[in-house]
């Protein structure tokens, strides 16, 4: 592979590639992980069989990063007509080859319908046509294992323009004007963080990509790192060419190996375009970058802690007198960005700090890609101006409840955020809106949460899940945390206290004025959200040991109503632990002193007998089978 | 020694090699050898701590803290379930109990027939599809108890 000695080798490089591919055909096929997971590997092979056996040569399959509708996966787009394919399978595919690549037909079921209307076009799918996709766009066309792809939709442009027209000092400006603030969770703005690290005295200096990606339920940065990889990539140049950096690092969760993978990949192929190394582009700037894998602790996503594990140290935070912009990594002054952060530098470098504060509210500019999982019916990835309202993502884009049940709930960032009630479902999404609601931006996971979640069992979940996480330095931290942890799965098992609703709010003004990082100064955040907007069903679990959700096992019991049980026997069969007796043809009767409450009896009594209810509280059975 | 310990230490020297024997890569070290054996040996640490010229304690507090190693021994295959947020408003929970049940052990355990290891996850990625397990570096979704059965059939 020759080098890119120049901005003009890149400029021919790229019109190469992108008349090269201006003909035939295109099949774009989504291998991300949640397409991998849905048999995208088997929809290649049949594929690639199939387009060799028809001899169509001037068909060009490619393998892409996420698309972000994963949960209709595997995607395939059929490029330039744009007909979107969900949930395609090895066997469709002679059907979609010999319609719609040779002769430009729609196979009818295989595109998304609503109400009987069909959505064939990529972007006229509800879940597509209401976002605003600028990071994600290119991963719907790009193969992430190849740079000269990336190179061919106008990649490493930005950075040569910061090369070889801006300044160090217009470059930080330049995203300073755009408003850019860290997708990480904190909304800090970059240009400040770039500042600091540029003017301090020492020479040596670092800029790092947060890809731990701790939040449990998002996965943004995931699929930027697998399907846009370069993207991440070229943001880091231009910001170590701002910050006057020659060394980076990719800090990557080892729980994505594709993402894995594919960075590793991205940077080697940088380096043999002379995109990495000494002179880049023959300007006089250098840079190396190297990858550290995450061994799953979630506060080593925290600044401090991240850059201790890079060094080869357990990964804790640290205490934070002196700021990381003058001694971060290795005592050196360090950068650090967000996966998300770092992937918007080159559109702004590349098309200004208007167009980008073009999307978005002014003081929180740009788009932001959010995690939609959930209770909700289109899940995956979606890309919104900041200042959306939750009830466009969540309705518009989402298509609403899954099953028809009732919103309850949107939990968004992560472990430090909070739950969102439905009256707040014209709230925007931007960062200061959400911090004013109890919960905060976060990375951008959104869990939708339907009347079938109980908002204490999720407070618990997510304090048990910090306890397991805190790595127990600061007292109040640890001891908070698990004080906390014991109140709340006391009273989802039906043993609260009165004054536990008090106690708990002790703690949270505790854990925030006293913890040495986020972890512990946030973890309170889901408790306090749900006790504002939830009480009631904190006190009906406290004083009535009831769990409106039935969701809280000890406070719920199964029941076989006798009227409407004909004797089937699925149950009793089905059942784990025997629990269910009776003969065949006669009601059957659940003894409760042996049922651990899986819900299998539930499951299986066919709709048209209903015959198991749920109950809450588990009392009120024993008036029922009085009767 | 034995000519397998002989061949295990090769392998771990293999890949402290590859990383030029870089104190500051001891956790990258300690991934790798992870995952070629699925497990820290007490001996495999020791000789890390050696060649590293780092002292044991340090290698011990490293392969403690962090949650993708392991100090006891591993099944054949990983059978990973996300209880990460997204897959637990989808039923993970449940997901696991089922999960446990079949195998006949509890998160963390190892089957009595050594082919699998029971591990909890809090989110792998995959949150659009949850409930999501993983066999190994393969992903199911919200796999019903015959799926599961079927799909464990493949591992030996
Ligand atoms: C406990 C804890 C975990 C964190 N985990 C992550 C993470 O996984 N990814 C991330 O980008 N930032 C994480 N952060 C935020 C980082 O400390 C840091 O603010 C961020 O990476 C800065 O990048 P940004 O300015 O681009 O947002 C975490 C913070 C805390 C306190
Ligand atoms: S606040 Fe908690 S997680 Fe953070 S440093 Fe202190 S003990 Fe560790
Ligand atoms: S992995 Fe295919 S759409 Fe997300
Ligand atoms: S929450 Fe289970 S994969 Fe993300």
């Amino acid at each position: 592979m020759n080098k890119l000695a120049s901005a003009q080798d890149l400029e021919n490089l790229r019109q190469r590639v992108a008349e090269g591919n201006k003909a035939g055909v295109t099949l774009s096929l989504c291998c991300g992980t949640g397409c991998g997971a849905n048999g995208s590997k088997k929809v290649f092979d049949a594929l690639s069989a199939e387009l060799a056996k028809r001899g169509l040569r001037n068909v060009t399959v490619k393998r892409t990063g996420c698309h972000g509708f994963c949960e209709r996966g595997p995607i395939l787009i059929v490029f330039p007509s744009e007909i979107c394919y969900l949930s395609v399978t090895p066997e469709r595919i002679p059907e979609i080859v010999s319609k719609t690549v040779e002769n430009g037909l729609v196979v009818e079921d295989l595109v998304w319908r609503d109400g009987g209307k069909l959505f064939a076009r990529h972007s006229e799918i509800p879940f597509y046509a209401h976002q605003k996709r600028r990071l994600l766009a290119n991963n719907t066309v790009l193969d992430p294992t190849d740079i000269n792809d990336y190179i061919g939709c106008g990649g490493y442009a930005a950075l040569a323009r910061a090369l070889f027209s801006l300044t160090p000092q217009q470059v930080i400006e330049e995203i300073r004007k755009a408003g850019l603030r860290g997708r990480g969770g904190g909304g800090f703005p970059t240009a400040t963080k770039w500042e600091a690290t540029r003017s301090a005295a020492d020479p040596v200096k670092y800029v790092v990509v947060n890809g731990d990606e701790g939040d449990p339920g998002a996965y943004m940065d995931r699929s930027l790192l697998e399907g846009n990889p370069h993207s991440v990539l070229e943001g880091l140049l231009i910001g170590a060419y701002a910050v006057g950096a020659a060394q980076g690092y990719f800090y990557i969760r080892q729980e994505y190996p594709l993402a894995l993978e594919n960075a590793r990949r991205a940077i080697a192929q940088a380096e043999e375009k002379g995109l990495l190394g000494d002179n880049i582009l023959g300007s006089p700037f250098s840079f190396r970058v190297g990858i550290h894998q995450g061994a799953g602790a979630f506060v080593s996503g925290e600044s401090s802690a991240l850059l201790s594990a890079i060094e080869g140290h357990v990964g804790e935070p640290r205490l934070k007198y002196v700021r990381m912009s003058e001694s971060g990594l290795r005592g050196k002054p360090t950068t650090l960005n967000n996966v998300e952060t770092w992937a918007n530098v080159p559109l702004i470098v590349a098309k200004g700090a208007d167009w980008f504060s073009s999307a978005g509210t002014a003081a929180s500019t740009g788009t932001k890609i959010f995690s939609l999982v959930g209770k909700v019916r289109n899940t995956g990835l979606v890309e919104v101006p900041m200042g959306a309202t939750l009830r466009q993502i969540v309705f518009d884009i989402g298509g609403g409840m899954q099953n028809g049940k009732t919103f309850k709930a949107v939990q968004t960032g992560g472990p430090s955020g909070g739950c969102i009630p439905a009256q707040h479902l014209d709230a925007k999404v931007d960062f200061d809106t959400l911090a004013g609601l109890g919960s905060m931006m976060g990375s951008g996971g959104m869990i939708v949460m339907d009347d079938d979640s109980c908002m204490v069992d999720v407070a618990r979940y997510f304090v048990d899940f910090l306890k397991e996480e805190s790595c127990g330095k600061c007292l109040p931290c640890r001891e908070g945390i698990s004080e906390m942890s014991s109140i709340l799965n006391r009273i989802v098992k039906g043993q609260g206290k009165p004054d536990d609703l008090d106690f708990l709010e002790d703690i949270a003004v505790l854990l925030s004025e006293a913890s040495l990082c986020g972890l512990g100064s946030s973890a309170a955040n889901p408790v306090m959200s749900t006790l504002r907007y939830f009480r009631k069903e904190y006190e009906e679990h406290i004083f009535q040991k009831r769990c409106s959700a039935l969701a809280c096992k000890s406070l719920i019991a199964f029941h076989i109503a006798a009227a409407k049980c004909t004797g089937c026997g699925l149950c009793r069969k089905q059942c784990p632990v025997c629990a269910i007796g009776g003969v065949a043809k006669s009601a059957h009767r659940i003894d409760q002193a042996l049922c651990i409450k899986c819900g299998v009896c539930l499951e299986v009594c066919p709709s048209k007998f209903g015959a198991v209810t749920k109950m809450s509280p588990a009392s009120s059975l024993a008036n029922l089978q009085k009767q | 020694m034995t000519d397998d310990g002989a061949s295990a230490f090769a392998l771990v020297d293999k890949i402290i090699n590859r990383y030029g024997g870089e104190r500051g890569t001891l956790i990258q070290i300690l991934l790798d050898v992870q995952k070629e054996n699925r497990w820290l040996s007490g001996e495999s640490l020791e000789h890390i701590a050696e060649r590293l010229h780092v002292p044991l304690p340090r290698v011990y507090e490293i392969a403690t803290f962090y949650k993708a190693f392991s100090l006891t021994e591993r099944g054949r295959h990983l059978v990973t379930v996300c209880l990460g947020t997204a897959c637990h408003v989808r039923g993970a929970p449940t997901l696991l109990d089922r999960i446990s049940r079949k195998l006949g052990v509890k998160s963390g355990g190892t089957s009595s027939d050594g082919r699998f290891t029971l591990l909890t996850v809090n989110c792998m990625g995959c949150c659009a599809l949850g409930p999501v397990i993983a066999i190994d570096e393969s992903y199911f979704s919200n796999p019903s108890n015959s799926d599961f059965d079927r799909i464990l059939g493949q591992y030996k």
